[in-house]
Formats: structure tokens, C-alpha cells, sequence
């Protein structure tokens, strides 16, 4: 018994060393040796070293709006709305972010609108949308910006991401910032 | 869709193929054979067993087994506390995150010795980074003490009657030294690619583009997240666990994660069969626990990709299925899939909110969870199902009129009583958790108002989760439960303590007393254990287990909330 409480003692403060110390250490190492430093993706513009992987809140009409976000895109915390299927308070805040988008998107039709534009997502920091989540925004845009439909239409194709599994996606962040810099 | 059905399938498939050589190499390490990595393993366990004073050859029998592993548990929790309680003054603690209380210091730790990882705290803002590497300590130690435990019951069914069933720490150190640690270094670099951070600088502040200041959390990731799937953890390193961008950044990194957490449940069924020479008996399990977890996970992919009827009621379209909660890059299917593969399996950890799923979806998730052995956790999970496998053999013992025996050896009265102690367990903690907490709210709603994110069925599936994550060692959650409080904090550490440790003594124990049984040479007569007749036997009586212990608990949730909601 004794001699079992000393080496569980000795034995786990040697494994801290390997697994609390020498490992992590490795790893922080090897994370030099990679394109990114362990810092994260990132996207530098406006003299600003943004998280590409990070979304942020975009409410501004002449941006391409992100998704809601339950924790407002402050990368300090995270998370979802965790609100049930079929909660009712949560469906009304569902029926007012469509009403919301119908007024700032005039001239759509509302069985266009994709589901994820006015869901949460389960991060909170979700940085993509579809490809209809932006083709939708692209007449708002256009009218605010004063930029050709087509040009937009050809922005969003060049920032469609589709990798070899799993959805297609484009980076709303990539996006707007290539959006700033269109004219 | 089509492209994210054929990730699926390429998930599991990839998994599989690994595991049956790594189960391979999981039977010659655990059976003291030389493997050629020989040279780089053996000075370094010589210099861990050295200072730690340790004989890794000394025979122990199922008792000695049982009380090393208590007593190094023992130790854990204690200085987790310490740990936890102590952070805000102790070093690595960049953004001043205060120390724990008492009892969310005693739930947290519980909770990661157990490898369940319930987190009633956020990693941001919860724990410092001193912690989080303590943590990710305990995820290595966590899992290999099941798969130390389950060692055990390997050595104790091969041929042959004895009390010597190999050394804890052998078994224990081996898991870590020659598994568990070179896999998570190769995962690591993958995820390190793909953008993940490791750094230890505090949070970041910024400007957003479009001028608002935030501040972005970050830390050692890399290292913690890769642990955490393997040793099937759970435990986020963020908050939003695996649905957070910088916790699983693209799709790619999903499916690493995906493989990850399948890879040593699978691995320890093939290890299993290559110890004991009967590779039928693996493939007999795994055609059960994959049945099962087919049965599971497809009704939940075809919810969450047909998503949800209130929000398609209001007349926009849901192409990409059920979104709230969902992440872009991972959608509807995987996440389907991932909330079935991490509850079947003991990861717990979440790639979209469990909250927010159907509910048919959230049924399966408990459901998953309620079975706990469909794969299940690392060396607990064929642990879990090893009872099952006795009550079988009881029971078509006694219908064809036999002696029950399995492997040769007779299946008696007192292997009996502990499976069925066992097997009851289980439903015991949930059930008496959920109605005493029920009780609790019905009686004062006010006073525990913050408990319940909604109303009404879902409500009481959200208390129903977390006894349910607890008692299986899951550690996902219905994560709108207000769960760090006294209450909550207390009675799930309780829950979790006995979901853990008498699950893993009780097979133990059966297999230590049948190992010290004399062989029974197999004749015509003898019940054949590895048929797919079995196979089905087995299937029934988790089901009926199953189904009778937890169907009326479902009802009043998942069940009536589907009738609300289509």
C-alpha cells in the first residue's frame, strides 16, 4: 500500500514532465516550423493581422453580413444559442432576423433566404457563408455600393472555397476586405 | 450534399483500415513482444519506471490491479485541486482568470480523471493555461488507465487458469509511452497545419474591419486538442469545444479529429482479438457495436440534413439542413454524424451545439450515451460491453438449458450478481439524478430559474442530458444548462465518480475470478461465443436493457417534443 502511494507519487510527477512539459514544448516547437507559427491563419490589410479563421460581426449594409452570432463575434468567449428546435421565443427571434433581412434586402424573395443566414452558428465565430448566403447579398450591394452586379457575382466566385469533402464555403472576412478593395 | 456523404463514409473507412493494425501492435506491446520501435520506447520507460521505483514485471492479480489504479487516481485529484484552486497566482496565467471553486475545482477534476470531461466552465475564461496543460496531463492518464484496465480482462481470458494477470503500471505506461503519445505528436502536426495555435501569449486585442474592438482567446491548442480526441476526452480547449474555428479550422481537421476519437475503440477490439488468438470474437463485436451505431447515426444525419419543420414553416429554404448551431465549413451531415460518433464512443466533445439538434436526434445522442458501449471509451467501452457478453451467455445459457461458460469458463452465481449490479448502475444515476433535480425545479422554479435554457420537454432533456453525459463519462452537454452551480457542480461528480470507477472493478472482477477457473475443453456442446447468432443475443439484451430502463425518461423529453414540433 505504501509503496504504491510513493510510486503513484514519483510516477506521476514524471509523466508531467513528458506529457505537461516535454510534449507540449515539442509541439511548440514544431508550430515555427509551420507556415503559420502556431499564431493562426491570418490576413493582413489595413496594417491589421486579422484571424482569417475567426468571423467577424459585419451589420453594415455595404458589407456581406456574417451570420448571428450568440456571443457577437468577441473571440474572448464562444459559443451557441443552445435554444431547442422548437422553443418559441427562439422561432420569433428566427421570424424577426427574416423580416429584418427582407427590409435591408429589398426585391428578394423570402424562399431565398438560405436558413444559415439567420441562424447562429455553434461557435459564435463562425467565419463563412455559402455561396447563396452572398449571391442573396449582392443587389443590396450593388445599390449601396454603386458597383455592377456582375461584378460582385464574379467576387464571390473567385472566394468560393471547395475542398475535396465537405461543404463549399467562402470567408466573409477575405471577402469584405477584397470587397473594400474593389474600387 | 453528395460530396459530404462520401466524407462520411471515407471517415469511417480510413478509420478502420488504421485500426486493424494498430490493434495488431496494441496486442504485441500490451503482451511484452518486441516491436521494432524497440529502440527509441525502451530507455525511455526504463528511466520512468527507474525514478518512479517501479517493477514493471511484478505479477499482480485483478485486487492489485484495482487498488494501483485507485490509489495513482487518488493522487491526480488531489493535486487537480490544488491545481485548480490555487491558478490565479501560479505561473501561465496571461489573461488573470481567477481560481476555481471548491466545487467546480472537485467537479472539474473529477471529471477529467475520469476521461469524461464534463466542463462546467469555459476554457477562455475558466482556467489558466497552467491548467489547461494539467488537463491535457490527465487526458493522457485518463485514457490509459481504461486501457490499462482493459488489459487486464485481455490477460485474464487467454486459455489458461491463473491469478497473475501482468503489472498496472506496465500496462499503464506502455498505453502513454508507445500509443497514446507518439499518435497525438503526428496528429498535432496535421492540425498545426492547418492553422491551429500554439502559442503562449495571452488573449489578443483588435480592431475588426469594421471598427469594433475585440479580443481574441488563444494558447497552447495544438498540443491539448489532438489528446482530446484520441484518448476520446471531450474536453475543449475553448468553450465551444470542437465547433470553435480555431479548435477544428476547416473540414480537413474535422475528419482528422473524426478518425482520431474512433481509432483506439477500434483498435482495442482487433487488440483484443489478436491477444486471446481469436480474431472471430473481434469481428463479432464489431459487427454488434457498428449495427448499433449505424442505427444511431443515420437517423441523425437524415434530421439535421432535412432540417428543422418550424423554421422551413416560415418559408425560407434549408438547403444545408438544420444550421443553428452548425458551422459552415463542417454542415449538417458531419456534424449529424460527429454528435453520434462522440456519444457512442465517450469523447463528449462537440462540433455543433447538441442543444440545438432534433429531437430525434437528441434521443439518439442519449440514447448513444445510455447504451455507452457501442465502442465506447478507451478500454472502458469493451469493458461495458464484456457485461453485456456475460449476461448474454446467462441467458442463452438458461434457454438452451446449459451450464453458461464462456471461453471456457463457467459463468456462476457471483460473476452474475456484479454484471447485473453493473448493468443496472447505470440507469440508477441517471434516473435517481434527473428526478431528484426535477423534483427540485418543479418544487422552486423560481429559485432555479437559471437552470433550464428552454422550456417545457426540452427543458427536461437538458437536465436528462447531463446526468446521462455524466454517468456514461461522456462530458457533452445540452450545453444551455446553467450547470456550474453547487448543485449541479456536486451531484454530477458524484455521479461521475461511480459511472467510472465500478464499471471498470465490476468486469475486472468477473475476469479476474474466471481467469483463476480451470479451462473447459470446448465440445459440441459448448455455446460458440463468436457466431453471429451470438452476435444477435447480445444485440437483444442491450436493447432490452436498454430500452425498458430508460424508454419512459425519453418520453417525457426527446419523445414529446418531436410531437410538438411535426
Amino acid at each position: 500500500m505504501k509503496t504504491h502511494v510513493f510510486s503513484a507519487i514519483k510516477l506521476t510527477l514524471v509523466m508531467l514532465i513528458l506529457l505537461s512539459g516535454i510534449y507540449p514544448l515539442l509541439i511548440w516547437g514544431a508550430a515555427h516550423l509551420t507556415p503559420d507559427k502556431g499564431q493562426g491563419k491570418r490576413i493582413i490589410a489595413n496594417g491589421q493581422s486579422y484571424y482569417k479563421n475567426i468571423g467577424q460581426t459585419f451589420t453594415q449594409g455595404q458589407y456581406f453580413y456574417s451570420r448571428p452570432s450568440a456571443v457577437s463575434y468577441n473571440a474572448a468567449g464562444s459559443g451557441g444559442s443552445n435554444k431547442g428546435p422548437a422553443n418559441p421565443d427562439y422561432l420569433a427571434t428566427v421570424q424577426a432576423r427574416i423580416d429584418s433581412f427582407m427590409v435591408h434586402n429589398p426585391g428578394i424573395h423570402k424562399k431565398d433566404i438560405p436558413a444559415e443566414l439567420v441562424t447562429a452558428s455553434g461557435s459564435g465565430l463562425d467565419p463563412h457563408i455559402s455561396v447563396e448566403a452572398a449571391t442573396i447579398q449582392v443587389k443590396r450591394i450593388s445599390q449601396i455600393r454603386n458597383i455592377p452586379e456582375a461584378n460582385l457575382n464574379e467576387l464571390i466566385r473567385k472566394h468560393t472555397e471547395q475542398p475535396m469533402f465537405g461543404p463549399s464555403v467562402i470567408n466573409v472576412l477575405a471577402l469584405n476586405i477584397s470587397l473594400d478593395q474593389l474600387k | 450534399m453528395y460530396s459530404e456523404m462520401i466524407g462520411i463514409v471515407f471517415m469511417f473507412t480510413i478509420s478502420l483500415l488504421l485500426a486493424i493494425p494498430l490493434g495488431k501492435y496494441m496486442a504485441k506491446v500490451y503482451g511484452g513482444q518486441p516491436t521494432r520501435l524497440n529502440r527509441v520506447f525502451n530507455p525511455l520507460e526504463k528511466w520512468l519506471f527507474g525514478i518512479s521505483n517501479i517493477n514493471p514485471n511484478t505479477e499482480m492479480n485483478w485486487k492489485q490491479h484495482m487498488l494501483a489504479m485507485m490509489i495513482i487516481n487518488g493522487v491526480w485529484i488531489v493535486l487537480g485541486m490544488l491545481i485548480l484552486m490555487n491558478q490565479s497566482w501560479l505561473p501561465l496565467n496571461p489573461d488573470k482568470n481567477p481560481d476555481m471553486s471548491a466545487h467546480l475545482a472537485f467537479n472539474t477534476t473529477i471529471s477529467f480523471v475520469v476521461n469524461c470531461n464534463l466542463q462546467h466552465y469555459s476554457g477562455e475564461t475558466g482556467v489558466s493555461y497552467l491548467s489547461q496543460l494539467f488537463l491535457q496531463f490527465l487526458q493522457f492518464v485518463s485514457a490509459a488507465t481504461g486501457m490499462a484496465a482493459a488489459v487486464v480482462l485481455f490477460k485474464a481470458l487467454k486459455d489458461r487458469a491463473t491469478h497473475q494477470l501482468g503489472n498496472f503500471y506496465f500496462f499503464f505506461v506502455k498505453s502513454i509511452t508507445r500509443i497514446l503519445l507518439p499518435i497525438s505528436v503526428v496528429i498535432a502536426i496535421l492540425f498545426l497545419l492547418e492553422g491551429m495555435p500554439m502559442s503562449f501569449e495571452g488573449k489578443e486585442q483588435m480592431v475588426n474591419l469594421q471598427g469594433d474592438t475585440i479580443q481574441v482567446s488563444r494558447g497552447p491548442v495544438a498540443s491539448f486538442v489532438p489528446i482530446k480526441h484520441l484518448g476520446t476526452n471531450g474536453g475543449g480547449y475553448f468553450g465551444s469545444n470542437s465547433a470553435h474555428p480555431l479548435e477544428n479550422p476547416s473540414y480537413f481537421s474535422n475528419m482528422v479529429a473524426m478518425i482520431a476519437q474512433l481509432l483506439i475503440p477500434f483498435s482495442m477490439i482487433f487488440a483484443f482479438g489478436y491477444f486471446i488468438n481469436r480474431r472471430k470474437m473481434s469481428w463479432m463485436i464489431f459487427g454488434v457495436m457498428t449495427v448499433g451505431f449505424l442505427l444511431l447515426a443515420i437517423p441523425n444525419i437524415v434530421q439535421e440534413v432535412n432540417g428543422n419543420p418550424a423554421i422551413a414553416k416560415m418559408g425560407i429554404q434549408q438547403k444545408l439542413g438544420a444550421m443553428e448551431g452548425k458551422e459552415m465549413r463542417i454542415g449538417a451531415a458531419a456534424s449529424g454524424f460527429w454528435s453520434i460518433v462522440t456519444t457512442v464512443i465517450s469523447t463528449g466533445s462537440v462540433n455543433a451545439m447538441h442543444d440545438s439538434t432534433m429531437p430525434m436526434s437528441g434521443m439518439n445522442e442519449m440514447l448513444a450515451m445510455m447504451v455507452n458501449s457501442f465502442y465506447g471509451g478507451c478500454g472502458v467501452g469493451l469493458l461495458n460491453f464484456f457485461i453485456f457478453i456475460i449476461l448474454a451467455v446467462f441467458i442463452s445459457g438458461l434457454m438452451v438449458g446449459r451450464t453458461p461458460e464462456f471461453l471456457g469458463k463457467k459463468i456462476e452465481a457471483n460473476e452474475i450478481k456484479i454484471a447485473m449490479l453493473i448493468a443496472l448502475l447505470h440507469p440508477f444515476l441517471i434516473l435517481v439524478g434527473t428526478a431528484l433535480s426535477s423534483y427540485l425545479y418543479v418544487n422552486n422554479p423560481e429559485a432555479y430559474a437559471s437552470w433550464l435554457n428552454n422550456p417545457g420537454f426540452h427543458g427536461f432533456s437538458e437536465m436528462l442530458y447531463e446526468y446521462t453525459s455524466s454517468a456514461a463519462n461522456n462530458g457533452s452537454g445540452f450545453e444551455g444548462l446553467g450547470d456550474n452551480t453547487l448543485w449541479w457542480n456536486t451531484s454530477t461528480g458524484i455521479v461521475l465518480i461511480l459511472g467510472r470507477f465500478l464499471p471498470i472493478i465490476g468486469p475486472v472482477a468477473i475476469a479476474g475470478m474466471l481467469a483463476a477457473k480451470k479451462q473447459i475443453p470446448e465440445s459440441a456442446g459448448t455455446l460458440k461465443t463468436d457466431t453471429t447468432t451470438f452476435g444477435i443475443m447480445i444485440f437483444a439484451v442491450i436493447l432490452i436493457v436498454t430500452a425498458l430502463s430508460f424508454f419512459p425518461s425519453l418520453a417525457l423529453g426527446p419523445i414529446a417534443e418531436y410531437f410538438t414540433l411535426y
